[in-house]
């Protein structure tokens, strides 16, 4: 296969797990040096977890994980770093008050004599980098202000200035304009021919193809294959990606769609999305499908009104619903499951019966008065319907698994005896159990008539549950398709494909 | 104990069995005794027992007396304060709001010439003002209440004297500055100010721990967002908050002018810190999210009885001022390491939970 000297990172077979998760089964990802790698695949698939255990964010359970031929096995981001691993993500995380050259020797600062910081030294070496990169940045300013383009060039000046030989970047294309994505390409390919290895995480297949040598595609958290660019499609990395059968796993059970429950018409929010409308029916389930980051979950939000929108409307059964305010949205009938249980779902230093009481507390009081009794007493058979394993309503939220809390919150927003429900990733993070009954769950409360709007980077789940799936793609519903009509394949395909030509409209 | 899963052939869902829950997972003692605001309560009866037996004059006519006219205007503004500990912010500028209320009711009465009644009712009213405005800024601009009531403790100090410089006003009637004074029964320790200290703590209570508006109090404490996205409305509670704060604040000004009869801008300078202080001593956590009214009550007056207690041993302030400084630097050290200790236990337990699935947000996915 390949020859050995060549390999700049090796790691096979690894796999790391959080608690009953399994994020990362079977991951193997071999780069040569002077090249470029893609690593593709679905949300979920592993691809985070397999960068952040090279980036010795977290520490891989068992397999072979070769720097330069020799075992490594990094406790710490600084022992990773310290090997000659740089990653950059998405979004990095400067120190914006401090200037452009500060940020890049942050940490390790030339001395000069008497142990002060020898600025003059740093100032010249920053000058030197830039100018080996071929871009144009004063190295004095702050670093605030920077677009993340111009950040993420101080993030590979970082590197190089570390002597970095194997560089990371994860979906460092997803904010940036078309003129931007070419310098940063132009840099890449430098780098690559300094002999550096790299390795390059990205949804958008027309700029893997440019860009990159070799593809590895990963799968549910294992690897699927590598090749040569020049000897794949679009079409097999696609199928790669997805080929998952679908069948049998998700019990639809056919319901009678009834009126439109929620009408959103020509919702805008500049810079994050654009032009959405759509329509949920009593009884239908829509899921929301498309790329993390695409405005799904911004969408959900603005319907709820835990955002704001600056054109558009929204009304619920017939009547407008007003903006910007979840009090409104809740009357109305929506019922809202949010992306994030910790942060948004639940208060999880809250009991079980506070959490499932939580939205439906204000009807409960008695003469005034709300009491901890009046509260279990509501808590209880909603709970009970969700089968939430607690030994007690009074057990905070925090020492649940994450299964047990979604139930928990799937119960506080039954509670309210919705018309509408809005759940964002029903599934991410929970056991398959769990999951399946969340999916038997959702197809029941569908068949009694309640409208769903899912949202959810699980491809499967998407078209193993809904009736009709809406792909937003950057922003945009690009595709309406029927339960009968969707497949892997158009539906990836509407999420990927409006990348290059809309590339000016990305916000920066 | 725990848990009661009893199979009943119910039809109303899906499961052939439904389960049933316990309320609590500890019995009633439990929860009752082994609570902070318990212990705050058992070292107050317990301080104040000895001091009873031990402490000469301690048990005297005039000690409780005292002890509750001086602590009342404690007692009072920490009845609001616990409420804005719990969502996480802070209210400093109490004491001044008290300073530049006492002010406003010396002025309108005497030298406007108003009664002692309409004076009041605006010297109230101007508290609740001066409450709005820390509300406003902390809760729609979205500043740090900190720094917001760190500027408006020197910004209402500084009207009150600007208004009065360093005069004061003294003429009030007898008739008023009695009633401060007096007790509701003769011949017994309890001052008239604890009538509506009474009624203030039971609507404070009932807002707290028995409304819906009072559970979204604690939950914007331990987690705004939640909140937010349970419809709570975040801004509106806090800015009611602050604006109840105020009012007691203007409350306490008239009471603190007429108890001691002299309307001045330096009245009670610097009370908001012993507020704090009580309201930690009483088992608020000053992260938000946690504490009872009960606590803090007894929080006040554990403070205030051994102070009085250590006066009457003669010992001097600085002695009693590094007792109370140790037994709150103890209290709030006591909490952190009960739940450090509890964290380590939940982390034992639900290790596998506490973890974040490969969704980890740092990487951006």
């Amino acid at each position: 296969m390949v020859e050995q000297s060549r390999v700049a990172l090796e790691l096979r077979d690894v796999a790391k797990s959080f608690g009953a998760v399994a994020a990362l089964r079977s991951g193997t990802l071999v780069v040569e040096r002077g090249s470029i790698h893609a690593l593709v695949g679905e949300n979920g698939a592993g691809k985070s977890t397999l960068v952040k255990i090279v980036a010795g964010v977290h520490r891989r359970d068992s397999g072979t994980f070769r720097l330069h031929g020799e075992d490594v096995d990094f406790a710490s981001t600084a022992e990773s770093k310290g090997s000659g691993v740089a990653v950059i993500y998405q979004e990095p995380t400067l120190f914006p008050d401090l200037s452009v050259t500060e940020n890049i020797f942050m940490g390790r600062q030339p001395r000069s004599r008497f142990g002060r910081i020898d600025r003059g030294a740093m100032h010249r070496e920053a000058l030197e980098l830039f100018a080996r990169l071929g871009v144009e940045i004063d190295p004095r300013r702050p670093a605030l202000g920077l677009s993340i383009a111009d950040q993420q060039i101080i993030e590979i000046a970082k590197a190089i200035s570390l002597d970095a030989s194997v560089l990371i970047m994860d979906e460092p294309t997803a904010a940036l304009s078309g003129v931007e994505v070419e310098r940063l390409f132009a840099v890449a390919r430098s780098l690559r021919d300094e002999g550096r290895a790299l390795v390059f995480i990205s949804h958008r297949f027309e700029e893997v193809f440019a860009l990159c040598d070799t593809v590895t595609v990963m799968r549910d958290g294992a690897y699927v294959s590598t090749d040569p660019i020049a000897e794949i499609t679009v079409d097999d990395i696609v199928s790669r990606m997805v080929g998952r059968e679908v069948a049998d796993l998700f019990p639809k059970t056919p319901a009678t769609i009834g009126e439109p429950v929620l009408e959103v018409e020509g919702l805008e929010r500049a810079g994050v999305f654009h032009d959405v409308s759509f329509t949920v029916r009593a009884g239908e389930i829509v899921g929301l499908a498309g790329l993390v980051g695409a405005g799904r979950s911004e969408i959900a939000r603005a319907v709820f009104g835990v955002d704001g929108y600056d054109a558009g409307s929204v009304r619920l059964a017939g009547r407008p619903v007003k903006p910007r305010n979840p009090r409104a949205a809740i009357r109305s009938g929506m019922a809202f499951v949010p992306e994030d249980r910790r942060k948004q779902g639940l208060v999880t230093d809250g009991s079980v019966a506070r959490n499932v009481a939580g939205v439906i507390r204000g009807g409960l009081a008695r003469a005034g008065l709300l009491t901890s009794a009046a509260e279990n007493r509501a808590a209880g058979p909603w709970a009970a319907k969700l089968e939430v394993k607690t030994s007690a309503l009074d057990m905070h939220a925090a020492t649940m698994s994450g299964g047990n809390q979604q139930k928990v919150v799937i119960a506080k927003w039954l509670a309210t005896d919705p018309t509408l429900l809005i759940i964002d990733e029903p599934t991410r993070g929970i056991d398959v159990g769990t999951k399946a009954e969340v999916h038997r769950l959702l197809s029941e409360l569908a068949g009694e008539g309640l409208a769903i709007l899912m949202i959810s980077s699980e491809l499967p789940e998407v078209l193993g549950m809904a009736d009709r799936v809406l792909v937003v793609c950057e922003g945009r519903i690009t595709a309406d398709i029927d339960r009968a009509d969707a497949t892997p394949e158009n539906v990836m395909r509407a999420a990927t494909n409006a990348t290059s030509h809309t590339a000016e409209e990305v916000p920066a | 104990m725990s848990t009661l899963t009893q199979p009943t052939g119910t039809a109303s869902t899906p499961a052939p069995e439904v389960r049933t829950y316990a309320s609590y997972s500890r019995p009633y003692w439990q929860r009752v005794v082994l609570s902070r605001e318990f212990a705050v309560i058992a070292l107050l009866v317990a301080v104040f027992v000895y001091s009873q037996s031990q402490v000469d004059y301690f048990d005297g006519p005039q000690t409780l007396y005292y002890l509750f006219r001086d602590t009342a205007s404690i007692l009072l503004l920490a009845l609001p304060m616990t409420a804005i500990i719990v969502t996480g912010e802070i209210d400093l500028s109490v004491a001044s709001i008290v300073g530049l209320t006492s002010v406003a009711f010396g002025m309108l009465h005497v030298d406007a010439g108003m009664s002692v009644t309409l004076a009041a009712v605006l010297a109230v009213a101007i508290g609740a003002v001066c409450g709005a405005f820390n509300g406003f800024l902390v809760a729609y601009v979205g500043l740090p209440s900190i720094a917001v009531t760190i500027g408006t403790l020197a910004l209402f100090r500084g009207i009150g004297a600007g208004l009065l410089g360093t005069e004061s006003r003294t003429d009030f009637p007898d008739s008023w500055t009695d009633l401060a004074k007096e007790r509701i029964v003769e011949g017994q320790p309890y001052p008239m100010i604890l009538i509506p200290f009474a009624v203030l703590a039971v609507l404070f209570a009932l807002m707290l721990h028995f409304s819906s508006f009072g559970r979204g109090i604690y939950e914007i404490g331990l987690n705004d967002e939640a909140a937010h996205f349970t419809g709570v409305d975040v801004a509106r509670t806090k800015a009611v908050l602050f604006v109840l704060s105020g009012t007691v604040a203007g409350f306490v000004g008239i009471y603190t002018t007429l108890v001691t009869g002299v309307a001045r801008a330096e009245n009670s300078t610097g009370l908001e810190l012993p507020v704090i202080a009580a309201c930690l001593l009483g088992g608020v956590s000053i992260f938000g999210g946690k504490g009872a009214l009960h606590g803090v009550i007894a929080g006040v007056l554990l403070i205030g009885v051994i102070q009085r207690a250590m006066l009457l041993e003669s010992f001097t302030i600085n002695i009693i001022n590094i007792t109370i400084g140790v037994l709150l630097v103890l209290s709030v050290m006591s909490t952190s390491l009960l739940a450090l200790g509890r964290r380590a236990v939940a982390a034992g337990r639900g290790a596998r939970d506490s973890r974040r699935p490969p969704s980890a947000p740092a990487s951006g996915r």
